[in-house]
């Protein structure tokens, strides 16, 4: 209030006040560096100027609580999410500049912020619930009854709704099925179908904010995070401040059953980014984690493959181009080039190099490997072969480990937190003694549990399965040699394997069957299963998904090849 | 198998329920319950379409790893019923009924009584209506809990009448739980269905009391009422009532009659047979030999020498009268292709010799009548016992060659 600048961008003399602390121009949205003192980044009811231009006066309700509207609480979320990112090792830039600046941006997209009051008529509250209200000015409104049956969907009702015009009357009566003001709303269908924030959209932001810092986390590895716990998402609302109250619709937006989804996730990224209007990212160049000779590297030291492969992954990334800054890098809204996931291209990557050496047919690689055992135990010198059986052994071991506990894991996930919502007050008591009634059989059978010390979260790593060379019992393939594998030809070294099978003739259209290819376990050689689905585990998403980055790869690699065969083909039939 | 990436709540409730099951069934119960820790919170959530709620689930798991987990008490186990009880109102008296029984089980029997009255006097609305096929057996469970008492105060009764003791209170209290006791028996057993020991019971204090009749009714509802499920039982109580009171014979066979056609080989058919071979009637008879071959059908009876004695007396009788021979050619029509192999195999005669001399005579002796002077079974038999100097195998050995033209005639 005290800051009497002109603005440097359209000279006038009206600020306001960010979230994040920092002035804002109201009349040209310019957001300067400046911060007041009290730049007190928590969220407090008072001193939350007219971001969200409303007029409508902070009231006190009678609980305690007080006015929160449902963007105010995502944002909160963001910077729960943020601020472990950066306990993680994110650089502080992406909470404090990154991740607010898209968050704003989003906010003045969706009309919910740093806007003028006469076009943002969607985010007037909507009085539903309150019997006093007009009813004759809403007729088709639905009931809250009927908002809150609609479970597991995000519900589109198809009533369309004139919304209450005057602020008086959203003044008096808050909606009373849901703590937040517009809670409500968001279970409207809205005319303008503009990109309604979910909890799940919480992590694109993040993940958004992450690929334009570049920081070396890829999607999978944010949604491990978050699924280990590292990363609020299930239950956040717990750190939300006591006087915003959650009750009703809320629960519905806030409220996370299900583990974040790496498809939805990810697409919801794309679609963001292009509503944003973001220009092209960052480039992603062949010094960044994300690239994929970068990422193969890292890979293959967690799949326990000798690091000679790395060559190859390189000549193939070569090959086919795909370490290009242009290939690689996202341009929002571009609909002419496929989007990149960093994970699953490195992972099919390594795929088709294991291919292109093994074969992978259930046959070759046991041969391969046979040879590598007889030369290893007649010949100790200038290192180990590569043997496929061993390390297949050795990790298949691992594997099942880790997959058996993953299980357990899955089982025994707790959905709960302490804090106990209710959809309205006439459910509160019932609630509550459901859950001291939880409270105390798990307290009576815990007892019973026997000496079991309880799960304690493990550390945020980003390699799951770690070899150490250090290991006596020769169960690290690292420095392993491939030349078992390889042989020289003119000079050059290539591979002894004359064959190549390719996953997939032609890839499907991705816009009838959504998928480029599609995986069947029984299709497939059980070595070729094997190697998708390690990488399956890894980055815990479904196989299918890796497979069908494998048959793009392929398809790209022998181009050639196929399309002379293709041009054979039509030869032929003429 | 190809694992999923997501997770849902309800998937993983899923999921823990079946890491419950195994262990269950593996009698981990210790890892049972680690899980079930984690399966509760399900109870936040409502389930209502699913066939078995969260609450059943658990009230059932609990009770089972209550049941068998070594660090369980009964403290513990009546604190966690007490709040199942409180869970499910649609379930209340189901949950009362189990947690009774299981009181029983481990001989806490004022415990269980205390458990039921309460339970009878728990009274909810709609709920009451609905629930009252359970009310209805806490009742009768009650009535059984009653007689229980009263047969206590009974013996106490008898003990003090014979030191010469007079106990007014006693008798006083015995009175009191068999007019309690009395009521609620009388209702449940009029509802059809298998209530063997609460009939058992009622009769047991309508025949104490002198009610004679009554207990004859009952017992014939019980047995002949159509509405009731078949129970072979309902006869049995019925033929030991009325051979207790002396009844007429022609009662006491019919009563068998029933239990012969529905339960064959049951252990009252050799009775049953020894009744009807007195008798004088010569239907009855024919239905004695009827009833003992029937019996000697199941592999149950056949190294019994009652059984078999009773049809070796049988057709020794018929075969010295030389008369109703035809009888033993029908009952022995439908088994000649298969009781020889059943019953006088070679294997057997060696065993049933070594093993019992008594049952290896007279399995002999049907042998011989059945199959002839010829038949392997008594050829050895016979062979054995007169090698032995057993009389009676040398008189077996001559009977059956004199009346060897009857098994000619038999075999047709």
């Amino acid at each position: 209030r005290d800051f009497n600048e002109r603005c440097a961008q359209c000279s006038e003399v009206n600020w306001g006040l960010t979230d994040g602390g920092r002035f804002y121009c109201r009349s040209c949205h310019n957001v300067t560096e400046r911060t007041t003192d009290a730049a007190n980044s928590d969220f407090v009811c008072n001193s939350r100027i007219q971001t969200i231009s409303k007029g409508l006066k902070k009231q006190e309700k009678t609980d305690g609580g007080c006015e929160w509207y449902v963007c105010e609480g995502f944002q909160l979320v963001l910077k729960k999410q943020a601020e472990s990112l950066e306990a993680l090792g994110v650089c502080p830039q992406m909470k404090d500049e990154v991740l607010c600046n898209f968050w704003r941006r989003y906010l003045q997209k969706t009309k919910q912020a740093y806007c003028n009051t006469s076009a943002g008529e969607t985010v007037k509250a909507l009085s539903v619930c309150d019997s006093s209200t007009d009813v004759d000015s809403e007729p088709e409104t639905p009931s809250p009854l009927q908002l809150l049956s609609l479970s597991e969907s995000e519900g589109d009702l198809q009533t369309d709704s004139s919304f209450a015009s005057s602020i008086s009357k959203v003044s008096e009566s808050t909606s009373v099925c849901s703590g937040s003001v517009d809670g409500s709303l968001y279970f409207m269908k809205n005319r303008k179908e503009k990109l309604r924030m979910t909890m799940p959209m919480t992590l694109s932001f993040c993940y958004m904010a992450l690929l334009w810092l570049r920081e070396p986390m890829t999607l999978s590895d944010l949604l491990r995070f978050v699924v280990e716990g590292h990363i609020p998402y299930l239950n956040v609302f717990q750190h939300f401040p006591e006087k915003m109250k959650l009750y009703g619709l809320d629960l519905k937006i806030f409220c996370v059953e299900s583990w974040p989804v790496y498809e939805e996730v990810y697409n919801k990224m794309l679609e963001l980014a292009a509503f944003l209007d973001l220009p092209r990212f960052p480039d992603i160049t062949d010094s960044c984690f994300l690239h994929p000779d970068m990422l193969c590297m890292k890979y293959l030291m967690e799949a326990n493959l000798p690091d000679e492969l790395h060559n190859w992954t390189c000549r193939v990334v070569k090959k086919i181009r795909i370490g290009e800054a242009d290939f690689l890098t996202l341009v929002p809204g571009n609909k002419s080039t496929r989007n990149v996931k960093y994970d699953v291209l490195a992972a099919a990557v390594i795929v088709v190099v294991l291919k292109l050496l093994f074969l992978l047919d259930d046959h070759y690689e046991w041969l391969l490997s046979d040879f590598a055992e007889e030369r290893n135990k007649n010949n100790k010198e200038g290192g180990l072969y590569f043997e496929f059986k061993k390390w297949y052994k050795v990790i298949k071991c691992s594997l099942d480990v880790k997959q058996k506990k993953l299980d357990e894991e899955r089982a025994k996930y707790l959905w709960r937190c302490e804090k106990v919502l209710f959809y309205s007050d006439n459910k509160k008591s019932k609630v509550l003694k459901r859950r001291q009634m939880v409270v105390n059989l798990q307290n009576q059978f815990g007892k019973l549990s026997g000496s079991v010390l309880p799960a304690e979260k493990p550390n945020p790593s980003s390699f799951q399965l770690s070899w150490s060379e250090e290991n006596t019992d020769g169960s690290c393939f690292h420095g392993h040699s491939l030349k078992g594998v390889l042989q020289e030809k003119r000079g050059l070294l290539t591979v002894k394997n004359p064959d190549y099978w390719l996953c997939t003739v032609k890839l499907c259209n991705e816009k009838t069957c959504g998928h480029l290819a599609h995986y069947r376990e029984a299709d497939f050689p059980q070595s070729y299963h094997f190697v998708i689905q390690l990488f399956s585990f890894l980055l815990r998403i479904q196989p299918s998904h890796i497979h069908e980055e494998v048959c793009v790869i392929e398809h790209k690699l022998f181009n050639k090849k196929l399309c002379k065969k293709r041009k054979y083909n039509t030869g032929l039939r003429k | 198998s190809s694992h999923e990436y997501k997770l849902n709540f309800k998937k993983s409730k899923e999921m823990c329920l079946s890491y419950i099951q195994d262990a269950m069934l593996q009698k981990q119960w210790k890892k049972a319950a680690e899980f079930l820790t984690f399966y509760v919170e399900s109870l936040e959530k409502d389930f209502s379409t699913e066939h078995v709620s969260p609450s059943e689930m658990i009230w059932r798991i609990g009770t089972e790893i209550l049941c068998h987990h070594s660090h369980s008490s009964m403290k513990e186990f009546n604190s966690f019923t007490e709040q199942m009880k409180s869970l499910g109102v649609k379930r209340y008296l189901k949950v009362c009924l189990e947690h009774t029984f299981h009181l029983l089980c481990n001989g806490l029997i004022d415990e269980a009584y205390q458990n039921l009255s309460l339970s009878e006097s728990w009274r909810f609305g709609e709920q009451t209506i609905i629930q009252d096929k359970e009310m209805k057996l806490i009742k009768a469970y009650r009535g059984l809990l009653d007689y229980y008492n009263w047969s206590k105060q009974k013996n106490i009764l008898l003990e003090h009448g014979q030191d010469g003791f007079e106990d007014l209170t006693v008798e006083q209290e015995m009175h009191s739980c068999f007019r309690k006791a009395a009521v609620n028996l009388k209702e449940i057993i009029e509802i059809p269905g298998v209530w063997d020991l609460f009939v058992k019971c009622y009769v047991d204090l309508l025949e104490f009391y002198g009610d004679h009749n009554e207990a004859r009714q009952v017992l014939n509802e019980y047995a002949y009422n159509s509405k009731f499920p078949a129970n072979p039982n309902a006869h049995v109580y019925l033929y030991q009532f009325l051979k207790r009171h002396g009844e007429s014979k022609k009662s006491l066979v019919s009563a068998l009659k029933i239990l012969h056609d529905v339960v064959p080989s049951h252990e009252l058919m050799i009775d049953f047979n020894i009744m009807l071979q007195k008798s004088k009637k010569r239907k009855r008879r024919r239905l004695g030999l009827e009833v003992i071959f029937a019996v000697l059908d199941y592999a149950g009876w056949k190294e019994n020498v009652k059984a078999w004695s009773c049809l070796a007396k049988q057709v020794k009788q018929i075969v010295i009268s030389e008369k109703y021979l035809d009888w033993i050619q029908q009952e022995w029509n439908s088994r000649k292709d298969w009781w020889p192999a059943f019953h006088f195999s070679c294997y057997l005669a060696k065993r049933n010799w070594q093993e019992n001399e008594s049952l290896s005579y007279e399995k002999a002796l049907v042998a011989g009548i059945l199959l002839g002077k010829g038949c392997r079974y008594f050829k050895y038999v016979s062979h054995q016992g007169c090698k032995a100097q057993v009389k009676r195998f040398r008189v077996l050995k001559k009977f059956v060659n004199k009346h060897n033209p009857v098994y000619l005639r038999i075999s047709g």
